[in-house]
């Protein structure tokens, strides 16, 4: 016979209870013990890593995470992807723009416009669709290696500095798929241009 | 390149079912094992502290309602506590305190294993409570899931009237599984780049001289127990897409593999239960051939584009990029939401409102079907649900009585099986119903047109689901959504748990048929084609006309 289904009114309190305690249990063993474990380990094997991989100049200002995208909309700069919340690192998101939104289209047109003023010397036949698309967290620190180079154009006539090279200087900066094989090859936009602010300081 | 890595994740998953789906076995077999030396004195810590004394094996009612008191005491504590965050510890940027439609929303959502969000966790919620309400939730939902599948499995193969203990299989699954697991993923997590730290929200001066605050916190521990509980819950507003909960593609296939390898292993420990591996490969098999069908329809869809788009005359080789990340691109993306989708686990890493409207169909379906992998425990538990009733489909065309198992498949169980099947249905296509009646459902809708009713439909979907990703446009933080939804999550939840409960209750006291050469054999490919087949049908006749009206509209007039 099982004891739990003994109806009496003590074993039915002393059921109740043992839930309580355990869930009481729990709160402290996965919600507490679990988090601070993993927060103190975590911080002691790889403490740039969890702490954000900030990103600091030489005064030892913050200048912003290597994964968390930056707008930038200086002409001598490589510019990231549309972010609908301006790169703002305390939200994230987009606006979910179904692929029949008309606002969708009228971003994608405004920004096809800016491109061609921004860069006369490029069509828009040679701008991959990545550059002109929000991305999903609105934070994207990445842009594909094409669409740093179709930039290259601009940047050249804006710092003088030569077509050939930036082109090394965003070869330098692909980071190639994981283990070979997973994701796409990437440019990181942020570091890209404090390499880039590091050539025109020279 | 996009299909090569793909397949590779498909290859890496095949590979851990066995040894994974082994140890779960051995985890609630309670036979002896080396693994009792390990967990057995934290367990013995663990039952001492909280008084359980008679650890005896409980019939299914017991089962059943010692496991919806858990889960009723966790979601009264944790009400309380999002209810008075501000006063508590943990909370650097000085959160205020969650408003109660929205409280009520969010525990059930997390104690539910759904995970839906109609909040924001940079914004929305202290650290303390991302630690003592969503990661504890994580942790307890996921193991009440596959407690629920052990009891199922036990009620299909063995004999007596017991399903075992829940206290001890709800502890087991924390002590032997998900902890030490998420341990683990949590620290490859960090050394891959996410963060784990209790400091407030960062402050700094952008390259063009802009200031940018950059929210942060206890990330990787958060991230590694959505996806091995199939939870799903992001510890930012942009879920997995964000950056630093999702930093590379190798973080990538880590959350993927993580939330799909506990319900694909599921299918191997069935197979041992059963004393039939050969069963345990034919589910597998079956859910393997429909995850497979709805990934090819939405890597190709996305690798089309949208038309209108690719009309302007940019260079869209790349296929459909909107919403999505550089990093993961289409092939990680598509392969990412057919498998958050599949498990159910509700994570994204890119925008599911911004699919292509075939792609946005691959989720939907896969939501609905609710089988294809499923949430830890209750996929499998509805995929053999489904056996059952293809059993039973086939029995009444030959004519026999119908058996699964060794055992007859009767009226009581039928009519449970039966339940579970229409309730599904039935709290997705009425609550989308009385939201597109009322003004206070409508007004959320974001996107015009067709998409409109997809955006309604996918949140109720999610909810019933108990998945919790959403075509996140939908303005969905009003006390009209966060009531309906909570309520659809719980009866998604509950109904085909207590229903399911009761057929293994009815079939653990049947008397083993001896089989015979008219056995209707169900570990054949054959049975794993009739299985697909009652899938597809089930899910076709009850969902097409509302996929009509949705993204296949919006398909055709793009």
């Amino acid at each position: 016979m099982d004891h739990t289904e003994d109806h009496s009114k003590e074993s039915r309190t002393s059921f109740l209870f043992t839930i309580v305690r355990l869930s009481v249990l729990f709160i402290v063993l996965c919600g507490i013990a679990y988090p601070l474990a993993c927060t103190v380990l975590a911080q002691l094997l790889f403490p740039e890593n969890a702490n954000g991989s900030l990103i600091k100049d030489s005064s030892g200002q913050i200048i912003g995470s290597e994964q968390i995208g930056q707008s930038f909309s200086e002409l001598k700069h490589f510019h990231g992807r549309v972010s609908s919340i301006g790169y703002d690192g305390a939200g994230s998101g987009s606006e979910n723009f179904a692929p029949s939104n008309p606002d969708l289209l009228k971003r994608m047109q405004e920004s096809i416009a800016e491109w061609k003023k921004n860069n006369p010397d490029v069509p828009i036949s040679r701008v991959p669709i990545a550059l002109l698309t929000n991305s999903g967290s609105g934070l994207d620190p990445h842009i594909t290696p094409e669409s740093a180079k179709v930039q290259i154009p601009r940047i050249s006539k804006v710092t003088g500095l030569s077509a050939d090279r930036l082109e090394q200087l965003v070869d330098d900066h692909v980071e190639g798929r994981g283990l070979g094989i997973f994701g796409e090859p990437r440019v990181n936009v942020l570091k890209l241009n404090i390499a880039l602010d590091e050539l025109l300081k020279k | 390149m996009g299909i090569v890595q793909m397949a590779a994740v498909i290859l890496l998953l095949i590979l851990t079912v066995k040894p994974l789906g082994t140890y779960i076995y051995h985890i609630f077999s309670n036979q002896d094992n080396r693994t009792n030396k390990l967990f057995g004195p934290v367990e013995k810590a663990i039952y001492g502290l909280a008084g359980l004394k008679n650890r005896t094996e409980m019939t299914w009612k017991t089962y059943a309602l010692s496991l919806i008191l858990t889960n009723v005491v966790l979601v009264m504590v944790s009400y309380i506590i999002l209810r008075m965050q501000n006063v508590l510890p943990f909370n650097p940027n000085g959160t205020d305190n969650m408003e109660p439609s929205l409280s009520f929303n969010t525990v059930i959502s997390f104690m539910t294993n759904t995970n839906l969000q109609h909040y924001s966790g940079e914004s929305g919620l202290s650290y303390f409570s991302q630690m003592a309400v969503i990661i504890m939730m994580m942790f307890t939902s996921a193991a009440t899931g596959i407690v629920v599948a052990i009891a199922f499995i036990r009620g299909l193969t063995s004999k007596g009237n017991t399903l075992g203990n829940f206290f001890v299989d709800f502890v087991k699954a924390h002590t032997r599984l998900l902890i030490p697991m998420s341990f683990i993923v949590a620290l490859a997590l960090v050394a891959l780049q996410v963060p784990q730290t209790l400091h407030p929200t960062i402050q700094a001066t952008t390259l063009e001289g802009e200031s940018q605050q950059i929210a942060m916190g206890p990330v990787a521990s958060l991230v590694s127990i959505k996806h091995l509980g199939t939870n799903g819950g992001g510890f930012f507003g942009a879920n997995s897409s964000h950056p630093f909960e999702n930093p590379n593609p190798l973080t990538n296939v880590i959350e993927m593999l993580s939330m799909w390898c506990i319900p694909a292993a599921l299918t191997y420990t069935f197979g041992r239960f059963a004393k039939n591996q050969k069963q345990g490969w034919i589910i597998f098999s079956a859910m393997l051939i429909l995850f497979v069908a709805s990934l090819s329809l939405i890597y190709s869809s996305e690798m089309r584009g949208n038309p209108a788009i690719n009309a302007l005359g940019i260079d869209a080789s790349q296929g459909s990029m909107e919403g999505k990340e550089v990093r993961f691109g289409v092939a990680q993306s598509a392969l990412f939401t057919t498998v958050t989708t599949a498990a159910t686990t509700g994570s994204v890493n890119n925008m599911h409102d911004t699919l292509t409207p075939l792609g946005g169909l691959v989720p939907l379906a896969q939501m609905m079907l609710n089988c294809v992998f499923g949430g830890n425990g209750v996929g499998l538990v509805n995929m053999l649900m489904y056996a059952i009733l293809a059993v039973f489909l086939s029995g009444l065309m030959v004519g026999r009585t119908p058996e699964f198992l060794g055992r007859k498949i009767e009226v009581r169980e039928m009519k449970l099986v039966a339940i579970a099947i229409l309730a599904h249905p039935l709290i997705i296509l009425v609550p989308t119903a009385i939201a597109f009646m009322t003004d206070l459902g409508k007004g959320a809708i974001s996107n015009p047109g067709f998409h409109g009713i997809s955006q309604v439909l996918y949140e109720y979907t999610s909810s019933a689901a108990n998945n919790g990703s959403g075509f996140e446009g939908l303005r969905d933080n009003t006390s009209f959504w966060n009531i309906t939804t909570g309520l659809v999550m719980l009866f998604g939840r509950y109904i085909s748990i207590i229903a399911l409960l009761g057929v293994a209750g009815s079939f653990v006291r049947k008397q083993w048929v001896p089989e015979t050469i008219g056995t209707f054999r169900t570990d054949n490919k054959m049975f794993a084609g009739i299985l697909v087949g009652t899938v597809l049908m089930i899910g076709a006749l009850t969902f097409l006309p509302a996929l009509v009206l949705g993204p296949i509209a919006e398909h055709l007039t793009l």
